[in-house]
């Protein structure tokens, strides 16, 4: 490899190059921040490139392995969504309300990331606090996505899926509350890990439904997902729904063989509402996991139908409670000359808030209500239990669920926006896994017409090592993942 | 006024519109059969951390003030509520 093709290469083969001095980290940061110069306008991936602090701690990084001390990640770039909060630069989770927002503080994701080396580029576009699947609600405008620029990349991870996708950078972190990293990830060709909920800390990321958000990361291969998760896994005690349990070598589990691995596939998952190029794909994939040696069986999940409309309740509801916190006081967008408090309150977040946010607001405040609660929200939380036995009876019987990701390829940007119904459908496969807070991963498995196709791979709780040699291990037998749109070669 | 958030006139239609599609979708879950389901709040069934009652953070007040709309010695300022 050559200086010229250093974003070409995934996390772990820069971390090599990087180890045996073939480059360093301030070139390879320089040649990454030359593409997102030259491409980052066109995708409007990025609302803030921090070049100089990434420069210098490239230099630090490259300072510390001369010295013989450095993290597993260190002088290794990324970006991160611009949910994450980071100490001193612009954190506007794509909304208006926190255009001029400053992060006092460090997510505990952006700490762990930058205490193991990791160098970051900038803070990635996305759906405005993370609700729609097609970065087309952010207030700084949609991504594009770089297999055709009139198609979005996905949400609401959409400029962490395009600038991977793109090769503007090896690695992005995303969050997933719906399917907000797999659905992107499918739609770009990009490989997206959600782990188990409560397996990374939500301390300083911007909450949209806490029961269901999880930090995840876009890579271009399950192998750089492992490698990342080892360091942004684990116990916080600043979250208080974070688990306390064990994080295993992610990467070393990667080599086991697909044989004997029980893949279940979901008979409810191959319906009318599949298009059907994408159901080809990702029945060749599931060929060539059988090829591999695993074992297919069909499992029945009866009530995984009622998952979009259950999501859309809960989500909605928790929203409507974690964004009051919003009202022109503390911090973020203030109306100007507000009449009395009243008016501060509702001025601030009428002028702050963008037309889907406001629309689940008022759709979790009335599923809240007195009168609908019991109607809505905790037959939601009953369904939602349904939901979740489902997934542990199949459980019972295989060791991985394996499905699309999404039913359709990137759909053209404007296509969906006007239906909101459309657009949550389009996250119909991934949903189950947050609300049973299951891990899951999207890897790339084909095309349908000349766009990329995602095969979805959930595990049980805490069973991230199982969907990521999963992954990998058809990773190693098919190339999908090393396709790259073209112009970005 | 519901949520503290005000729908323009010429939006309101649309607005009307939008969530009545949203409410007529997810009445679907009244179909499920759920008698005798337990509720689920938490996806892996866990309880609220309870910790010590001790001082766990610092001050930050300017830190966290630097992005507040309007301050003034250490106080964040609205508009007058008391006459």
């Amino acid at each position: 490899m050559t200086a010229g093709d250093l974003h070409l290469q995934s996390l772990t083969q820069l971390a090599r190059g990087l180890g045996e001095g073939d480059f360093t980290s301030v070139e390879l940061t320089r040649a990454l921040l030359d593409r997102i110069a030259a491409h980052g306008a066109e995708l409007n991936a990025f609302i803030t490139v921090t070049a100089d602090a990434a420069l210098q701690a490239a230099e630090r990084a490259d300072a510390l392995r001369n010295n013989g001390e450095k993290g597993v990640l260190n002088g290794l770039p990324l970006v991160h969504k611009d949910i994450f909060c980071t100490r001193g630069v612009l954190t506007t989770c794509g909304s208006r309300m926190l255009e001029d927002f400053v992060s006092p503080y460090d997510a505990t994701v952006v700490e762990r990331l930058a205490s193991a080396g990791a160098v970051m580029l900038g803070k990635s576009n996305m759906d405005e606090f993370a609700m729609g699947s097609s970065n087309e609600t952010s207030y700084f405008g949609p991504v594009k996505n770089p297999w055709d620029l009139e198609r979005s990349p996905g949400g609401s991870s959409g400029g962490s899926s395009a600038s991977v996708a793109a090769r503007l950078t090896p690695a992005a972190t995303g969050t997933d509350t719906g399917g907000s990293i797999r659905q992107p990830a499918a739609l770009t060709g990009t490989t997206g890990l959600k782990p188990t909920y409560g397996r990374v800390s939500r301390y300083g990321m911007i909450a949209f439904a806490s029961s269901l958000d999880q930090a995840g990361v876009i890579t271009r291969s399950a192998e750089d997902a492992a490698l990342l998760l080892g360091v942004m896994a684990g116990f916080d005690e600043r979250d208080s729904t974070s688990i306390d349990h064990p994080v295993p070598d992610y990467v070393a589990g990667l080599g086991e063989s697909l044989k004997g691995l029980r893949v279940g596939v979901v008979k409810q998952h191959f319906d009318e509402g599949l298009d059907e190029t994408t159901g080809n794909a990702v029945r060749e994939a599931l060929a060539v996991m059988e090829s591999q040696g695993a074992i297919l069986t069909e499992v029945d999940m009866p009530d995984l139908d009622l998952s979009v409309p259950t999501y859309y309740v809960v989500a909605p509801a928790e929203c409507s409670s974690n964004l009051s916190r919003f009202d022109g006081v503390r911090f973020g967008h203030r109306a100007e000359d507000p009449e009395d408090l009243l008016d501060l309150y509702c001025r601030s977040r009428s002028e702050g808030f963008g037309a889907e946010v406001k629309r689940r607001i008022m759709t979790g405040t009335y599923v809240l209500s007195a009168g609908y609660y019991d109607a809505y929200y905790l037959k939601a939380q009953q369904v939602r239990h349904l939901i979740a036995d489902d997934f542990k009876k199949a459980f019972e019987e295989v060791d991985v669920i394996a499905g699309p990701t999404s039913p359709t390829p990137a759909f053209k940007l404007g296509d969906k926006i006007d239906d909101p119904i459309t657009m949550y459908l389009s996250d119909i496969y991934t949903i189950g896994a947050n609300l049973a807070g299951l891990p899951g991963i999207s890897v790339p498995c084909g095309f349908a017409s000349d766009l990329p196709v995602g095969l979805h791979l959930v595990g049980p709780h805490f069973g991230e090592p199982e969907i990521l040699r999963a992954a990998h291990q058809y990773q190693l037998q098919t190339d999908w993942h090393t396709r790259c749109p073209e112009g970005y070669e | 006024m519901l949520a503290r958030l005000r729908v323009a006139d010429e939006d309101s239609a649309e607005t009307v519109d939008k969530l009545s599609r949203i409410v007529d979708f997810v009445d679907q879950l009244s179909q499920a059969d759920t008698e005798g389901v337990v509720p689920m709040a938490h996806p892996l069934h866990a309880t609220q951390r309870l910790r010590a009652d001790v001082v766990t953070e610092s001050d930050h007040r300017d830190d966290y003030q630097q992005n507040a709309p309007a301050v003034s010695e250490g106080l964040y300022l609205v508009p007058k509520v008391i006459e």
